[in-house]
Order: structure tokens, then sequence, then C-alpha cells
């Protein structure tokens, strides 16, 4: 089968920041109306090729061309101009604006200086048509969720006339419709020739999409590979370049719990919210919560954790009944909340590895009872060699390390508390295999320990594999708590979502 | 304040898109108060009533509309009162010297207010440095200025001035307007067609709603934020001409604490102070509303004019409030 001639084509390409070697001797190439995945964990080098091609940063070595001529963006808006439009994970787009707007803002239609809205309406809503979105082209931006934004980015990049759109991890915050969306999108793009590249954690979805892939490992290229030819426990491996024995132990499932209720909720509830849910955690137990996004999971979890105040039911903790008005009485009932949201409501990204993992614990002790130097080495050393945080420098600012990291970072904070409920709240959104597999190791030594956690994540595989029971919500309501025995899979999981209960 | 929140629970129900929804609520409210002041007072219900509150504020408009521009891109601009000053001391005393004319004496105010504008622009977009900080350093720069030209009032009898000042435009039915509100009104169209049919007042809108996606959508953010100031300058400039047509004056203590009043015309009209969301017709109600008490206070007639101020603290803080609830419910 003869294929065409690539439209992106990198060779050799090398780039050093001080002290790394961020990509060393790299090829790559895009062919036009394919979907190719950029595999690697966090810190492969992925982030840096796409920077490097579309001009964020210059290269060391290497050349790169596009439609065979050689080309030296000098940033990601010459890259644009060229026909290589990026959509990051974060939509930037100005969600006071309208869909139109957000379109054509920059090159609207205009006569003598005056822009022509019509215009610019109409051929914003056939651009919306084209891509079978279904939004109003009117109505500003923030009116719709951030899929639909995602697509009008999307819609934004391919408008100026794209060979190469580049996805940077476009799914991540997207629920499992939105995502099937989100592909016959793409699926579109690609039939009308365009070259997709898309960067994603999701292994389930790359092999949906992708039609091929290039994994990174550490700056270098592992290989290129047909998504068809390659297995999925290959791919992995490939990626992480040791063996999945980590993975596969957690396989088995967790033998279920019989120890005393830690913390019962009852008809707890907020309107607006999450509706009243009766859920128990028993000490040494994880609690999976599954459902869509939006389905009120986070909710749920913070009203647990007195982040939100409760306006029905009851929590008793220990068979006391408690008031959890802040996340501070939380605290004190030793009960533990990882967000979501890492960055925004978690991190101090300004300080060091040490000054945030003590962070919690100070806060707990007051400050005017401060932890001695050596004290905070101690733990810190013992927290950063448990969790294999990496680099090993806890004098390090904590926005220098890869998202995985910092994740484990917000983790060991909230153990060196020891809690006796963890809440973790996607803990593995965003971050690569390798770092996932070792917080779901360390999910399940704790819960082996005694320590009880309640465990929200997209990723029913990941759920099913951790939990001893599963709450599974929807529309904003506990429709189900299952037992995970034998008869639980993830096609049960869904159709309970789905269903609303079990049928 | 029944009145100020009625309005928006009308409008959830009748389907008005959100973002007309503060303009209404300041329109029903310019509505309600001039009412309440016909029903109280005799001769309030007017035409001329409404004029005159637009006679007597047409320089506070054309500051009012720079500073909306400006808070349109989540900016502030603490420098307008003093600019103002700063122009009305200038023409006076290039004025009282007798060698310049005063069509060159308007030219050289515009520029000087515009020029500060983008100093002030540019410093703070190159140099990063908050709005807030760079137009108070603007403040006492201009204030100061005023000072090293004279400490005195210097009154303008130059016949230009006085005919720009003393001129009626006669309407129908016995109503009339000073030029000044016609160059106000200009000021406001012409504003209103930037703002909306113009890529710079689109990417004024863009850079109040997220100035790294605006940067990130390859929008000039630099170039849009340096000439926010610019126009904010040029506006106060032109709002310090039109008070020396007004007071046929100029002195360094002219115009303090109008930077407060813009400021307040514009957020009572509903532009939101993180940039972003708000109209132009919002800041002329805005103003009109800041008027139309100072006028009730004076038909009450025993009521001290510090209660001006008081209205003005009590509707900030209701607008205040009422932008709140708007935007935390539409997240």
């Amino acid at each position: 089968m003869a294929q065409p001639a690539p439209i992106v084509r990198m060779r050799g390409i090398g780039k050093q920041f001080p002290g790394v070697v961020a990509l060393d001797g790299v090829d790559f190439r895009l062919l036009p109306g394919e979907v190719h995945a950029l595999m690697g964990e966090n810190g492969a080098g992925k982030s840096t090729l796409i920077k490097v091609l579309t001009g964020v940063y210059g290269i060391d070595a290497g050349s790169i061309e596009l439609e065979g001529r050689p080309v030296a963006f000098s940033g990601p808006l010459e890259a644009q101009r060229a026909g290589i439009s990026t959509v990051y994970q974060e939509v930037n787009l100005c969600t006071n604006l309208s869909v139109a707007e957000n379109v054509f803002i920059g090159r609207e239609p205009r006569r003598l200086g005056r822009i022509r809205w019509r215009e610019m309406r109409r051929r914003a809503a056939a651009l919306m048509a084209r891509l079978e979105i279904d939004v109003d082209v009117t109505a500003p931006l923030s009116s719709y969720s951030l899929a639909v934004q995602q697509m009008v980015a999307i819609a934004r990049a391919v408008d100026v006339d794209a060979k190469v759109l580049i996805l940077d991890e476009p799914t991540s915050s997207l629920d499992a419709g939105e995502v099937a969306q989100l592909f016959r999108i793409m699926r579109r793009l690609k039939g009308e020739g365009i070259a997709i590249l898309f960067v994603s954690h999701f292994l389930d979805q790359v092999y949906e999409i992708a039609d091929r892939m290039t994994v990174l490992r550490n700056g270098r290229l592992v290989g290129e590979y047909r998504t068809a030819e390659l297995p999925q426990v290959e791919l992995v491996a490939k990626m992480i370049g040791r063996e999945l024995a980590d993975l596969e132990r957690l396989e088995e499932r967790p033998p279920a719990r019989e120890g005393a209720p830690l913390l019962e909720a009852r008809e707890l509830g907020r309107a607006g919210a999450i509706e009243p849910f009766t859920l128990t955690i028993r000490r040494g137990e994880v609690v999976g919560l599954a459902g869509l996004l939006g389905s009120g999971r986070t909710e749920a979890a913070r009203l647990l954790f007195g982040a939100d105040r409760a306006g029905t039911g009851t929590l008793t903790v220990d068979g006391r009944q408690v008031a959890l008005r802040t996340p501070r009485a939380a605290v004190r009932h030793k009960i533990a909340f990882c967000s979501e949201n890492r960055r925004a409501e978690g991190l101090i990204p300004g300080l060091t590895v040490r000054e945030n993992l003590i962070l919690a614990l100070q806060a707990a002790r007051g400050w005017t009872r401060p932890l001695s130097r050596r004290r905070q080495e101690e733990l810190v050393g013992r927290y950063v060699a448990a969790l294999n945080i990496r680099p090993a420098d806890p004098d390090q600012l904590i926005e220098n390390l890869s998202g995985g990291n910092q994740q484990k970072v917000m983790l060991a904070r909230w153990l060196i508390l020891q809690p006796r409920l963890l809440i973790l709240d996607e803990p593995t959104r965003g971050i690569d295999v390798g770092a996932k597999a070792e917080i779901q190791r360390l999910v399940a030594e704790l819960s082996d320990d005694g320590m009880a956690v309640l465990f929200i994540s997209a990723e029913l595989e990941e759920v099913l594999r951790l939990s001893h029971r599963v709450g599974v919500l929807r529309d904003r309501r506990l429709v189900a708590a299952l037992d995970n025995d034998d008869e639980l899979t993830t096609e049960a999981l869904m159709e309970t979502i789905a269903s609303g209960g079990r049928a | 304040m029944m009145a100020a929140f009625s309005p928006a629970v009308l409008a959830r129900r009748a389907a008005v898109p959100r973002k007309y929804v503060p303009v209404l609520v300041t329109a029903c409210l310019f509505a309600a108060m001039f009412a309440a002041g016909g029903v109280r007072y005799e001769g309030f219900v007017t035409g001329q009533v409404v004029l005159n509150v637009f006679i007597d504020n047409a320089f506070l408009l054309v500051v009012a509309v720079g500073m909306t521009f400006v808070i349109l891109t989540g900016g502030i601009d603490l420098s307008v009162g003093s600019v103002v000053a700063l122009s009305t001391m200038i023409s006076a005393s290039l004025l009282a010297g007798g060698s310049w004319p005063a069509p060159a004496v308007m030219v050289l105010v515009l520029a000087i207010g515009t020029v500060l504008g983008l100093a002030m622009g540019a410093i703070i977009h190159y140099f990063e440095i908050q709005p807030f900080i760079v137009t108070l350093a603007g403040m006492f720069l201009a204030r100061g200025l005023c000072y090293t030209i004279g400490t005195e009032s210097i009154s303008i009898t130059d016949p230009t001035f006085t005919a720009l000042a003393q001129t009626r435009i006669d309407l129908f039915a016995e109503m009339w307007i000073s030029p000044s509100v016609l160059i106000g009104l200009v000021v406001v169209l012409a504003a209103a067609y930037v703002l909306h049919y113009t890529r710079l007042g689109r990417n004024v809108y863009a850079v109040g709603g997220g100035e790294q996606s605006a940067l990130l959508m390859g929008l000039p953010v630099a170039r849009t934020k340096i000439a926010v100031y610019g126009i904010s300058g040029f506006c106060s400039a032109l709002g310090g001409l039109l008070l020396s047509f007004y007071m046929l004056s100029g002195y360094g203590l002219h115009a303090v604490g109008m930077e407060l009043d813009a400021i307040a015309a514009v957020v009572i009209g509903g532009t939101l102070l993180t940039g972003g969301s708000g109209y132009l017709l919002g800041t002329v109600l805005g103003v009109l509303v800041l008027g139309l008490i100072q006028t009730i206070i004076s038909f009450e007639g025993t009521l001290s004019s510090w209660w001006t101020k008081i209205f003005i603290g009590l509707l900030l803080f209701a607008f205040i409030l009422l932008q709140r609830l708007i935007s935390g419910r539409s997240k």
C-alpha cells in the first residue's frame, strides 16, 4: 500500500535544557488524513516535541519539514499561519464572547473596518454545522460545557485552513459522551485530509481513534507503530520500559472488608449540588465513586470533607454524630481530601516540595507551634522516598515537577497527617502510566494498613481494580452502592450509570 | 432597592439574555427614580430635567466613556480626575497668556492627555505592573503638575471658550442643551461604534475575558491594552476641556475624586470590574443615575449634598452584589 508523502517530517530532533536532554535524535512523521498518537510517560518529551514543532522552542539539532519544505517557526502564531494549529488541554478562548466571535476574533469579516456581524454569524453557523456541533453561535461561550468549548477551539483551529491539528490532552476533562462527540469531529477532519496529532493518557481512547502512534521514552524515540499491530500491554511496556508486574498484581480484586464502620453518611445532601445520599465507609475499605463528569462525585466528597456545608442529613464518625462545617473540622477527625484540581486548590506553585509537604501538618498543629527544621527534613525525606517522588530534592520548586510527581506531593501532604479516611478525587487524571500504577499500589497498601479510602475516578477499570465497594452516581444522585464481586464488570457499571439503577 | 432587584427576577422569567440584565436594571432604576421624583416634586417630570443632568455631567460622561474601555479590559484608571484638572489648568494658563489661539490649546491639551494615557498603558503592559499602582502614580503626577502651573484658580475669558460655555442649542418645546452635551453624545456614539463594530473594540472585550487566552488566540494584546489607556487619557483631556467650558476656569482642585465618580458610573452601568462584560449604554445610564441623585437632592432643598455620596455608596453596594449574583448564577 502506497503511503502519501508525510506532511510533517522531523529528523534527528535534539533539544537541551540546562541540565536536561529533553529530546535526543527523535524522528517523527505525520501523514495527511491520519490520527497519530504521541505516547510516552510524563517527561518523555511529548510536550517538548510539540513545542518544538510549533515554534515555542527552537531546536538544537535536526530538521523540521512541512510539506517537504524546511521550516523553523518563531512561535505558535507563525506555525498557525503555516497551517499547524494547536488546541491545548485548557481551553484558551474568551468565555465572555459569543461562540461566533471566539471562532473568528482576530480575523472577523469586515467591510471598511466595520465588523460584519451577520456574515460572521452565518459563517460560524456553517462551520459548526459542518463539524456537527450543535450550538447557538450567538450565545456566550460560557453557557456551554467544557467539551463544547473544546470543540469550538478546534473549530477555530481548523477554520484557519489547518493542515495539521495538534490536540494536547483534549479529553482529560471530558466525560464518555463528550469524548465520543470529539472523536466524531476528529474522524470528520481526518476524512477531510487533516493530519491530527493526538496526545492522551487514556490508552483506550488512543486505541479507539489513532491510526498510528509514536512512542517516546526519556527524550528518545522508541518506535513508530500501527495501532492495530501493537497490543496495549506491549505499548505500556514500551512506554515505561519495565515489566508490568506492578500493574498486573493489582488486577486481582481486593477481598471484601468486614471492619467497623468508620464514617456513615445518612441522607446527607445539599440543594443544587447532590441529592441526599447514604453511604458507609469501613476501616481499611476502599470505596470507589463512579459516574460521569458532573454526576455529583466531587460534590459528595466535598460534603464528607466539610468543604461545602450539608443542607440535610447527618454524618457519624466512629458512631458519634459530628457536624463538619469546615475542612478544619474534618481534618480534626482525621479526614483528608486530595482535590482533583491540584493546581488551583492544592499545591502552591511558588513553594518548594518540602514546604508544600508540611503545609497541612503545620496547619493542623497551628502556626504557634512550628515544626523544627530537623523534624521537617526527616518527614519529608521519608515521604519523598516512600512515594518515590522525583526529583528527590525537597528544595526543588513544586512547579518544576511533572504532574504525576505533583500529585504524589499532594498525597504525601495528607499522608503525613496519618488520616483515617483519605478522599482522593481523580488522583490519577492527567498523569503518566508509571505514576498511575504507583499511586494505585499506594492506595492498596494504605487500605491494607487499615486506612479507609474514598476513591473517585472517571476510569471505571481503575475504580474496579481498587475498590471494595463502588458507589454509582448519576445526575447528582447516588443510584447504587455495589459490592465489588466477580459479577461486577465495567460493562455492568456502565449499565448502572446509564440506566440509573440496577436493571 | 426593591426596584433594583425585581427586574432581575423578571428578566430571568422573560428570558432576556443574562448579559443585558445589568443594563436593564440600571435603566429601570433610572426610570423609577425619575417617576419617584415626579410624584414628590412639582415640575420634575420635564424633558429639561433630564437634559440638565446631561448638561451638568457632560464632562463626567466623557470621562466615564474612557473609563469603560479601561475597565472592560479588566484594568482601572485612577488618573482621570487629575488629568481633567491638569487639562483645565493648561487651558486656562495658556489662554491667559494670550499668545495661544483657542483651537491650538484644545489640540495640545488632548495630545497631552492621550500621551500621558499611552505612557501609563505602556508601563502597565511592558513592566507588568498593576494598573492601580501605575495610574495612582499618574494621578499624583498630574495633580502635582497643576500646582507647578499655579496654585490659584485662573479664570478663562477667551471668546471661543466663553461662547462654547454660553451657547444654547435649542431643541423643540423650549428644551435646550449645551455644546458640551453634543460633544459628549458624539463621544458616546463613536465609542459604542468602536466597541461593537471594530477589531479594537472586540479585542478590548477579549482581553478582559482572559488576557492569556487572547494572547494565545493571536490577538494584539499589547496594542489593545496600551490603546485603552490612551483612549482614557484622551477622554479625560476632553472631559477637562468640557469642564473648562462649564467652569470657565482652570484650577488644581477641580475634579477632585472624579475618578471615583467615573468608576461608580461604570459599575452602576453594569460593567464588571473584572472586565470582559458591559455596555456603553450602561455607562450612560450610570452617569444619568448619578446626575439624577444630585438633581433630586437639590429639589429636596433641605438635604445636604453629602447625601449624594451616601446614595452613591448604597447604590454601589447594591450593584456589586447584583453583579455577584448574576455572575455567580452563570457558573
